[in-house]
């Protein structure tokens, strides 16, 4: 048991090894930031100072130890253009990213699955039909341009939603939290349902299939025999068997809500990660990047690492050929 | 002057009207990425910081010269400029401002940890020194003429805050400390900044109570967020939007010329250029006829029409005229696709050549767009072109070093300029003068255009502290630069800018392409 996990804490150290010679080398290939942050009114000397001020006059790999070194102590580096430590910037941003994709989640559930499980339970009214082809809609149409189409309807022509930005925050256990207020509900509405639109759909779509499939099983024959009432054996017999897909698929699918708000708090101008990683790649922010980049993989190693760690505990054939 | 006493007017005539609590709410292009005034050296930071903080000397919205914490300003000698300061003037936590928070600030301008764009530019090889705590002494080896303007550029701070104040303490206001006219209350990165009225202000009451700044990167959003009444002001209209905003009643809009040139630079130091093909190894560049040909193939009346939608100016120099240091002599070519061929044919190129443009996509308005209409154009006259645009990112690095021995990597590139100090020698140095690392001449000549006759007026002209002789020279250098063609002007930049017409306000749009709150303006 202990050989093996040993062998896999290595083996993941090594991952994240890999991963930080990659994603430094990777983002140092691509032009130089001081090009960008300088004022074009520059002077040769001045031109140096600044490849100075930022650390890119040592060679590529004495930049990497230092990195590396610094990084060992949990220093990922100070931001070139906002001069801040990077982990802090990063930091500062995670809750309102976190909000957002909390919403979105949330939404995909209590939209998603009584939706779809109504479609599957009455498969042939036109209600259900509506409902799975208008679900084609949230997988097809591309993100920014119904955030701009809901910007247009609601805030614009309406005006009953604001249209970008977050709103009033309340400081609960040291984060500021939006949705605790009014004001900052109505700020999040817009952008919780553009982010949660392709997921509703896909929730539709596996609540439906699965009610389809749940619906023909002996037990809710048997359920329906024993005189149970519809009401029943939907909510409690169908609902659970149903939820058992759903949950998985929105695990993995929680992942990619946090990476894919890029396009939707750019549009809403969510001030959240995906903002400032967009904006760091474009100004060449090689801290802001690469830290984002290492907290990321650092996180998948250590999910992966756990779950190895469980499989383990569970299933004694893993240790045993593990040992070995 | 004038446009203080006129702010102080409408603050007056307004007090009355606006009784209640007035919050102006600004939807911003580009976010400063810092509080610190002397952190980064760039547009966004200095126009944001020009609300809370004041340099001796300030510009107005044509980047005339006007007193701000100088009352006054003149060289006593060839090397040394007299500045007189203003007294009375209270910083923003009630201590006085006097001849020690000058100095002060010199001192700590070039000398910011991490900046990634210092104001050491402004600074190198001046030293200054206090006579009286109203009188400031600064000296140069040489004679040197642009002293106000570069002075004009960096914003003083307190020296209470001490010598070892950071970025950071800044950011979080605790040393946000200016004599401007609105106080620095909250900063939340990406998401909103906050200035409230400083009653103190030495030039008479600002105009509005609170100022919540929100930056809103993307154009569809921004322009959305003003239709919608969530801000009251933006800036950077995009061009495509300015039709249909000026249909809407509900929307004032105003635009103003700016002092950034969008030209062509073309590769002048190597006889085999990378990317021109079809001509047995010359580089056609090399040939005034053909740099007149391409001038002449391009339509710049048809750019401004259709790509840039009427919003842009047609350009024969480096800055639109009525600038310091332009002529009147020089005038856009006029397109003459005939004569372009003709040229050619005259220089040797009959069936033209292959060259490539290449330009960044996400730098100026519609850059490429513009870039696409100028291949267009010269294919036209048979100049076989390709165009490649690509994010700013990657090009400017290529583009000033990418080549081998760090030289420039293109042949032929779409790029721009803006004089920050109103006077053409800002472009003049940067652009035309033959590269000279050591004398910090032409770091931006990325066609390493070369001509010492021009050189000449422009070190000439650096050294003159006389203004109408200055001008003079420069002018003339001007004029030999742009008929020689060292760089191919296309058009000035107009920037355009929006308010709401129920919030009562008025942009005075300015030249230097700030976005500045003490140009905004109650109607």
């Amino acid at each position: 048991m202990w050989a093996y996990l040993t062998r896999r804490l290595a083996q993941a150290i090594a991952v994240v090894f890999v991963m930080a010679v990659i994603v430094f080398f990777g983002v140092n290939v691509i032009g130089n930031p001081v090009d960008i942050l300088i004022n074009p009114e520059f002077t040769e000397a001045e031109y140096q100072e600044a490849i100075r001020a930022l650390g890119l006059h040592l060679p590529l790999h004495e930049q990497f130890f230092v990195f590396l070194g610094n990084a060992l102590e949990g220093d990922l580096g100070i931001s070139f253009v906002w001069g801040e430590p990077a982990l802090q910037l990063i930091a500062q941003r995670l809750p309102a990213t976190l909000e957002l994709a909390g919403a979105a989640m949330f939404l995909s559930i209590v939209l998603g699955v009584p939706l779809g499980m109504y479609a599957g339970s009455k498969p042939h009214s036109w209600v259900s039909k509506s409902i799975v082809s208008s679900s084609i809609l949230g997988f097809s149409l591309p993100t920014f341009w119904v955030g701009i189409m809901m910007i247009m309807v609601f805030a614009v022509m309406l005006g009953i939603l604001p249209s970008t930005g977050r709103g009033d925050t309340v400081l609960v256990f040291g984060i500021e939290w939006s949705f605790l207020t009014w004001n900052g509900l109505t700020h999040l509405a817009m952008p919780a349902v553009n982010l949660a639109l392709t997921n509703i759909a896909l929730v539709i779509r596996l609540s439906r299939a699965g009610t389809r499939e749940v619906m023909l099983q002996d037990y809710i024959k048997f359920a329906r025999a024993k005189g149970l009432s519809q009401r029943r054996i939907t909510l409690v017999h169908v609902l659970k068997n149903t939820l058992i897909p759903v949950v998985t698929v929105l695990g993995l699918e929680l992942g990619s809500l946090i990476a894919f708000s890029v396009v939707t708090e750019t549009v809403f101008a969510w001030p959240g990660m995906g903002k400032l990683i967009i904006e760091s790649i474009q100004v060449l922010d090689r801290p802001v990047v690469v830290a984002y980049l290492m907290l990321t993989v650092l996180l998948f190693v250590s999910i992966n690492f756990l779950v190895d760690v469980i499989y383990s505990l569970l299933d004694p054939r893993v240790r045993v050929s593990g040992a070995r | 002057m004038k446009r203080i006493v006129t702010l102080a007017a409408a603050a007056i005539v307004f007090a009355g009207a606006s009784a209640s609590a007035q919050t102006v709410k600004v939807g911003l292009f580009a976010e400063p990425s810092a509080m610190d005034p002397h952190y980064h050296n760039l547009g966004p930071n200095n126009a944001f910081s020009s609300n809370v903080y004041e340099a001796l000397i300030l510009q107005d919205e044509n980047q005339k010269l006007m007193p701000g914490l100088a009352v006054s300003w003149k060289p006593i000698n060839d090397t040394t400029w007299e500045f007189k300061l203003r007294q009375g003037v209270k910083f923003h936590d009630g201590s006085e401002f006097n001849a020690d928070d000058v100095i002060f600030t010199y001192e700590r301008a070039p000398n910011v940890p991490n900046s990634p764009s210092s104001f050491g530019t402004y600074l190198k090889g001046k030293s200054f020194k206090k006579i009286d705590d109203f009188t400031v002494h600064a000296i140069t080896e040489k004679p040197y003429p642009l002293m106000p303007v570069d002075l004009s550029q960096i914003v003083i701070i307190s020296n209470e805050v001490g010598k070892d104040v950071t970025t950071s303490q800044f950011n979080s206001g605790e040393a946000a400390i200016g004599t401007g006219q609105y106080k620095f209350v909250e900063w939340k990165p990406g998401d909103t900044i906050l200035i409230e009225r400083n009653d103190n202000y030495w030039g008479g009451k600002p105009a509005f109570e609170k100022v919540e700044v929100k930056p809103i990167k993307s154009n569809p959003s921004r322009v959305a967020a003003l239709l919608a009444g969530d801000v009251d002001f933006i800036d950077n209209v995009p061009t495509a939007d300015i039709e249909r905003l000026k249909g809407d009643s509900n929307i004032v809009l105003s635009s103003g010329i700016s002092n950034r040139v969008i030209y062509l630079h073309m590769d002048r130091f190597r006889d085999d250029s990378p990317y021109i093909t079809g001509t047995n190894g010359k580089n056609p560049l090399n040939d005034l006829r053909v740099r007149k040909a391409i001038s002449k193939a391009i339509n710049r009346e048809a750019i401004v029409a259709r790509v840039m939608e009427g919003v842009a100016i047609p350009a024969g120099q480096l800055l639109p005229p009525g600038f310091f240091g332009t002529s009147d002599k020089v005038k856009p070519e006029p397109y003459d696709p005939e004569g372009a061929k003709k040229l050619l044919a005259e220089a040797g190129y009959p069936n033209g050549f292959g060259m490539t443009i290449h330009g960044p996509n996400d730098r100026y308005i519609n850059d490429a767009k513009i870039a696409q209409a100028i291949g267009q154009m010269l294919t036209r006259v048979g100049i076989d072109m390709k165009v490649e645009t690509m994010p700013k990112s990657v090009f400017f690095s290529s583009a000033s070093s990418g080549g081998p021995d760090k030289t420039p990597k293109y042949s032929f590139i779409l790029v721009g300029w803006g004089s920050g100090t109103g006077e053409a020698s800002s472009a003049l140095k940067s652009l035309i003068h033959t590269k000279d690392s050591a004398a910090g001449f032409g770091a931006s000549n990325r066609g390493r255009y070369s001509n010492p006759e021009v050189d000449k007026l422009i070190e000439q002209a650096l050294a003159t502290v006389d203004d109408a002789k200055r001008e003079m020279l420069l002018a003339q250098a001007t004029e030999i630069a742009m008929n020689d063609l060292g760089i191919i002007p296309l058009h000035y930049q107009v920037n355009t800018w929006a308010t709401r017409k129920a919030a009562g306000l008025k942009y005075l749009p300015r030249t230097d392409e700030r976005t500045q709150i003490g140009s905004l303006v109650k109607e």
